[in-house]
């Protein structure tokens, strides 16, 4: 009995170690990345002076490049992989439907309609990711009382309402697109939805940060209640879960995430919906395992979109053209492996 | 050793206001025993569980449990290929802690569930792949897993080949004879009824009921006007022993309209 647990369990108890050893490696890898070359000893230096409180000998430009330039963009598309991936695995698990990413509630659509009207009015970056945050939160919050007004809790009721929520806030974001000055203002809308890391500072960095730390950690600590959503709302309430009060601290956490990378980033889909397809094909379906094997693939895979996306062309890619790019033909593939297995077959 | 563990009384539910789904509903299971629960399609017998295990409250009257009630829904299909040792451990819901997840403690006795059944080889295997008998035995082994006295269970053997339905009744009669537990569920069959319940509850209309030892209760007349239908008892030796059973009449509709 014991052997066969061991057994049962080994795969994924080695695999999320080296997901994450792999993560950090390709962190490292990016910083070296870019069109100023830096030599990997000054990297290595540079991002250890601040935490051993010493001065290295390394060149200003150096430093300012790796510190100031490269390492916060480079976390910040590290914690919104994370974070996405992330929700979308503990998303499909609460609906029971592999076609559901973190997008579900609307928050996406009501943070960009924020993000677009901060531009609109020539807000500064900083309250241009305040505005899309707290429109991205609004957004959750219509949603949950359109479902509560339908008088039922069902995840049915709350898609439904997301969906309409999210139709209404893009078509405000479209209203925008049309009255905006198409010299002035058009571009940067366009460019800011498309979704994009440049720009990165330490201030977004802080914000991502605090709120991947605060909602990450709390999502990976119900992941084993998400099992018990993803058994219907029968057999959960029957086990002695309460149902409706769990499904909304869920969908509230990823809410709170996918609010937080709107707000830095822009639109960047297809992350959290292909990912946790691919960590249940690694590590199984069971979320324990799910949810931190997709938070550092879903880290990875952004990272290394981040990396194409900055240095592939003469001019910077949007990434969210490119996860969509790449992510469509991924999801064609994962499909066809899955034909005839059940989509969640691992 | 006899005292009742699971009782109600003058239990009535209602979805709208006014239009009562059951009403003065009587009836109680000793500890150790097994209540069958009959009645037509849409009669309220799955109203009836859920206000056993309490997913819906009481319209009117009072339930009484002594101990820890469990439910085994009907055969279901699970969104995500789970392995058995997954869906058991999930029995485990109401000892681990809402930020945490099970222990090695929980993982014993959900194993130790799987062996009672006769399970523990195919703890790694995915719960889909296994054929509809064992699904339902796992969702047993989850259910023993809870440490529960009472087992509330919907339809089991539904959807399943007569060789799992015997298998299904057998452990129904084994749980309860020999592990003590409490067991009330609800059939379609009548003669699965008879085979193991020793009280049942037949569901005749919404304040109808007839509630008592099953031999009492499980009449030809009773059950006709149960389901509009004729059931016949019949009485027949079988390898030594006297089995009684009871079998539907169907067909020659014709015959019956003249």
């Amino acid at each position: 009995m014991k052997k066969l647990q061991r057994n049962f369990h080994s795969r994924a108890d080695w695999l999320i170690p080296a997901l994450f050893i792999a993560l950090l490696g390709l962190i490292v890898f990016s910083l070296t990345l870019g069109r100023y070359p830096v030599p990997v000893a000054d990297i290595v230096q540079v991002v250890l002076s601040t935490p051993l409180n010493a001065v290295f000998d390394y060149t200003d430009v150096h430093r300012v490049v790796v510190e100031i330039v490269r390492l916060p963009r480079i976390l910040i598309v590290a914690l919104c992989g994370m974070g996405l991936a992330l929700s979308g695995a503990a998303m499909q698990g609460v609906f029971r439907n592999p076609l559901v990413g973190p997008e579900i509630a609307g928050v996406s659509a009501g943070a960009s309609f924020g993000g677009v009207l901060a531009i609109m009015l020539s807000f500064s970056p900083v309250s241009t990711v305040a505005m899309a945050f707290a429109f991205g939160l609004s957004a959750l919050v219509i949603a949950f009382c359109l479902a509560k007004l339908a008088g039922k809790s069902s995840t049915l009721a709350l898609v439904l309402s997301g969906v309409v929520v999210g139709a209404f806030f893009s078509a405000l974001t479209g209203l925008m697109q049309y009255v905006a000055d198409p010299q002035t203002q058009l571009p940067s809308i366009t460019y800011w939805l498309l979704g994009s890391f440049v720009g990165a500072t330490y201030e977004k960095t802080a914000i991502v940060a605090g709120v991947m730390l605060f909602a990450g950690t709390l999502l990976l600590a119900l992941r084993w209640r998400i099992n018990l959503l993803s058994l219907g709302d029968t057999d959960a309430a029957a086990l002695g879960v309460n149902i409706e009060m769990l499904r909304w601290v869920i969908v509230a956490l990823v809410a709170l995430i996918v609010a937080a990378q709107v707000s830095v980033s822009g639109g960047v889909g297809w992350v959290g919906l292909i990912i946790p397809h691919l960590a249940r094909m690694l590590v199984g379906p069971e979320h324990t395992k799910l949810l931190p094997a997709s938070a550092f693939l879903g880290g990875i895979y952004l990272l290394a979109m981040d990396d194409i996306a900055r240095s592939a062309g003469n001019q910077e890619i949007p990434i969210g053209l490119l996860t969509a790019v790449v992510g469509a033909p991924i999801f064609a593939f994962l499909f066809w492996k899955m034909q005839g297995k059940g989509w969640a077959r691992d | 050793m006899t005292e009742q563990v699971l009782s109600f009384e003058n239990l009535g539910f209602a979805y709208k206001a006014g239009r009562w789904v059951l009403r003065g509903y009587k009836g109680a299971v000793k500890r150790g025993k097994v209540l069958a629960i009959l009645g037509p399609n849409g009669r309220g017998k799955t109203t009836l569980l859920k206000l056993l295990i309490g997913t819906l409250a009481p319209g009117e009257g009072t339930i009484q449990t002594l101990g820890r009630v469990a439910f085994v829904p009907q055969l279901f299909q699970v969104s995500f290929p789970y392995t058995v040792l997954d869906m058991v451990l999930m029995g485990r819901a109401r000892q681990v802690g809402f930020f945490s997840t099970p222990s090695g403690q929980d993982e014993k006795t959900a194993l130790r569930a799987l062996e009672r059944l006769g399970l523990a080889d195919l703890a790694a295997r995915p719960f889909d792949e296994l054929s509809g008998g064992q699904r339902q035995l796992v969702i047993f082994a989850r259910t023993l897993a809870t440490e529960a006295d009472i087992l509330i269970l919907d339809e089991p053997t539904s959807a399943l080949d007569l060789k799992n339905q015997g298998i299904i009744l057998e452990w129904i009669e084994r749980l309860s004879r020999q592990e003590g537990l409490t067991v009330a569920f609800t059939t379609h069959h009548p003669h699965h009824a008879y085979a193991v319940a020793d009280s049942t509850l037949l569901m005749l209309g919404e304040d109808d009921f007839l509630c008592g030892p099953t031999q009492e209760v499980m009449t030809e007349q009773h059950l006709h006007s149960l389901y509009g239908v004729d059931l016949k008892r019949l009485q027949f030796e079988h390898k030594g022993r006297t089995v009684e059973t009871f079998v539907p009449v169907y067909g020659r509709m014709d015959e019956v309209a003249r």
